[in-house]
């Protein structure tokens, strides 16, 4: 690093090129972004930066205030049951044995490499009525019935007359299940990463002491586990809280997210101004979810 | 060092009694068919190379791994298939173990929290075992603010709160540095003392062992080699590797000529006359032996001693090792023979002591001052 630092011209060369894309192509489309959150509609497609909150006023709307509460439930059910499911995965794939590890972590990656798109797709055909998870169904309460007439109960029709598909797609439900199946992988890798380094030997030593395995889990794993915790629920809950297509392709009408009514702005409603205003408000949400959890580590002696 | 005639120590069954234990992992045996019992208010070590199994029968003392085969009762019961939290036994692990993420006072306390102590007693006692180990005053401290060795004295405080039945230290003074390491010693041996509980240590230091223990169990390649107090295992070994692993020792390969009445002759090959010793167990004549001496239990002289009935060899030292109170002499009796080592108390400054490299000498060595061994 020192030397590094003496070689500034070195330094400046390297350090130049990124610098300039940063600027040229992140920060100043976000400052075109920022400039017309404050700038008003001139016929159909002009506008004017003329400095007005009106946009903002307007998004603060309670029609739009409530998609923002339904976009924060979304990204915040999808976190803790991201949590809840991608905990024992990490678990699992440490305790493996180590030649399965690497195998394991590619099973886990391995939905990054087929496109976004088509991954929803592909759980359209899962969840729809005539779709792979009620022909599951189907076919247990088929097993079922023969097993009751086995019994000899077949003529009760306990199982109903006949077997009802579910309602899984275009609802909130098959949203958080979406938006689960995308982004559990950024749950448990940061999950794994932390539980990796954790000493073997504390557990043992909690068992050793007495704790039952959920003791041990609950007063050893998790607190010392606290800071891929926190890293996987950021990398979850920011992803999912901007997400569109995910409730565009598979909610219905009433679980629209904060992302889909900015799309709209841009596209069909062609209100670049709205969208905009919109768009930071999400950001500051954003930035308003980091800061609070900059407030709680440092309340914990800071991880 | 024995607290045999302590009030506090009941006399009964053996506090540990494992009986055929056994640990395969796939094809390979960790740990073979061992018998061992351990009496109350002992301080027993497992004493053996890495490798020798003697981690994973602690282990399997602990709970943390089971057995395949064989059994382990604690204090009368059958504990063999019970897991560690439900064990009357405490651990304190090589790598401490130490929760980072809790003040000493709460990992001393961690184990009474889990029993539902009350709050009061739990700060109690953890203070009274804080004190015990001499870190008193060091509750509120985080591990990362402590030096290895008060770590390591957490882990015993932790592990003592419980006042378990049997106390588990797996290579407990390995990570320490060597000053430390002699003090925690005698320090271990008076706390063990104190508080009246059997002590059971894994240890591949065999002075640790001598030292600390009351017994020693030395294992090898997942067997016991033999099981007896320091001295008797340093001066009667049961095996060549036993000889060879605690301290130092001469090898020296015969064919026994006769063996009756206590008393053995071998015809070692380098060696002219017939090498006597004396001994109860009589290995079978015509048979290979060893006998087993000691460096300092070989006298080394100018002349040829003149008392009778001595074992005889001249030679020529080869090489010296000087380790300040004593030196070493490797001397050479014969071309294919190895060096034997005969150590020399330094009584008299270096530069003044009696043999230098390629001085004639002669060793003598009496017919009860080592073992034959057969195996």
């Amino acid at each position: 690093m020192e030397d590094w630092r003496r070689g500034r011209s070195a330094f400046w060369l390297i350090g130049l090129g990124p610098t300039f894309w940063l600027l040229l192509f992140f920060l100043v489309p976000l400052a075109i972004v920022w400039l017309y959150s404050f700038a008003e509609l001139r016929g159909l497609v002009d506008m004017e930066v003329t400095g007005t909150l009106d946009n903002y006023a307007r998004a603060l709307d309670p029609l739009y205030l409530e998609v923002f509460g339904k976009s924060l439930a979304f990204a915040g059910i999808t976190t803790a049951i991201s949590l809840v499911v991608g905990f024992p995965v990490a678990l699992a794939i440490v305790f493996a044995p180590p030649r399965w590890r690497p195998v394991l972590l590619l099973l886990v990656i391995l939905p990054f490499w087929t496109n976004l798109l088509i991954r929803t797709y592909a759980l359209i055909a899962v969840l729809r009525v005539r779709g792979f998870a009620n022909f599951t169904l189907e076919w247990i309460w088929e097993q079922s019935n023969t097993l009751l007439s086995l019994l000899g109960l077949g003529s009760y029709q306990l199982l109903g007359e006949r077997f009802e598909p579910l309602e899984l797609l275009y609802n909130n439900t098959a949203v958080v299940i979406g938006l689960v199946y995308v982004h559990l992988p950024f749950m448990v890798l940061p999950l794994y990463a932390a539980l990796e380094k954790l000493d073997r030997s504390l557990i043992e030593a909690a068992l050793d002491l007495g704790a039952s395995q959920w003791r041990a889990f609950m007063t050893v794993v998790v607190p010392l586990s606290m800071p891929g915790i926190i890293s996987g629920a950021i990398l979850v809950f920011i992803p999912a809280l901007g997400s569109f297509l995910t409730p565009d392709l598979l909610g219905g009408t009433d679980s629209q997210m904060i992302a889909n009514v900015i799309e709209r702005q841009f596209k069909s409603a062609n209100d670049w101004p709205f969208g905009a205003a919109l768009s930071f408000l999400l950001m500051y949400l954003t930035f308003a979810a980091l800061a609070l959890r900059a407030v709680l580590a440092r309340g914990r002696g800071g991880i | 060092m024995n607290t045999s005639g302590d009030a506090a120590t009941t006399r009964g069954a053996p506090i540990i009694e494992i009986s055929g234990l056994c640990k395969r992992f796939g094809d390979f045996a960790a740990v073979d068919k061992v018998d061992l019992t351990v009496e109350r208010g002992e301080f027993f070590a497992l004493l053996g190379p890495s490798g020798c199994g003697k981690t994973t029968l602690l282990r399997m003392l602990a709970g943390l791994d089971l057995p395949t085969e064989g059994t382990i009762r604690i204090d009368g019961q059958d504990m063999s298939l019970v897991p560690a939290n439900r064990r009357p036994v405490n651990m304190v692990f090589q790598s401490y173990a130490v929760f980072p993420h809790m003040t000493v006072l709460d990992n001393v306390g961690y184990g009474l929290r889990i029993d539902g102590v009350a709050k009061d007693e739990i700060r109690r006692r953890a203070e009274e075992a804080l004190d015990l180990v001499k870190l008193g005053g060091f509750g509120n401290r985080r591990p990362d603010q402590l030096s290895g060795g008060q770590r390591q004295r957490v882990a015993l405080a932790r592990a003592l709160v419980k006042r378990p039945k049997v106390l588990l230290l797996d290579e407990p003074l390995s990570a320490l540095d060597a000053k430390l390491r002699e003090a925690m010693r005698l320090e271990m041996v008076n706390l063990q003392e104190t508080v009246g509980i059997t002590f059971i240590i894994v240890t591949h230091d065999q002075s640790e062992a001598l030292s600390m223990a009351t017994r020693i169990a030395v294992m090898d390649a997942g067997v016991v080699q033999q099981i007896a107090p320091p001295a008797e295992l340093y001066e009667f070994p049961a095996s060549r590797f036993v000889a060879d692993f605690i301290g130092s020792v001469n090898m020296i390969e015969g064919r026994v000529e006769a063996a009756a009445n206590g008393r053995i002759r071998l015809a070692c090959p380098g060696i002219a006359a017939p090498v006597e010793m004396e001994q109860d167990r009589l290995p079978a004549v015509g048979s290979t032996a060893w006998v087993a001496l000691r460096p300092e239990k070989i006298d080394i002289t100018k002349e040829v001693p003149p008392e009778p009935g001595l074992n005889r060899v001249s030679g020529v030292v080869e090489e010296i090792t000087y380790l300040g109170e004593t030196s070493v002499y490797h001397v050479r009796v014969a071309p294919d023979l190895p060096l034997i080592k005969v150590s020399s108390a330094n009584l008299d400054r270096v530069t003044r002591r009696a043999f230098t490299w390629e001085d004639p000498v002669h060793l003598s060595w009496t017919s009860s001052c080592g073992v034959v061994l057969d195996r």
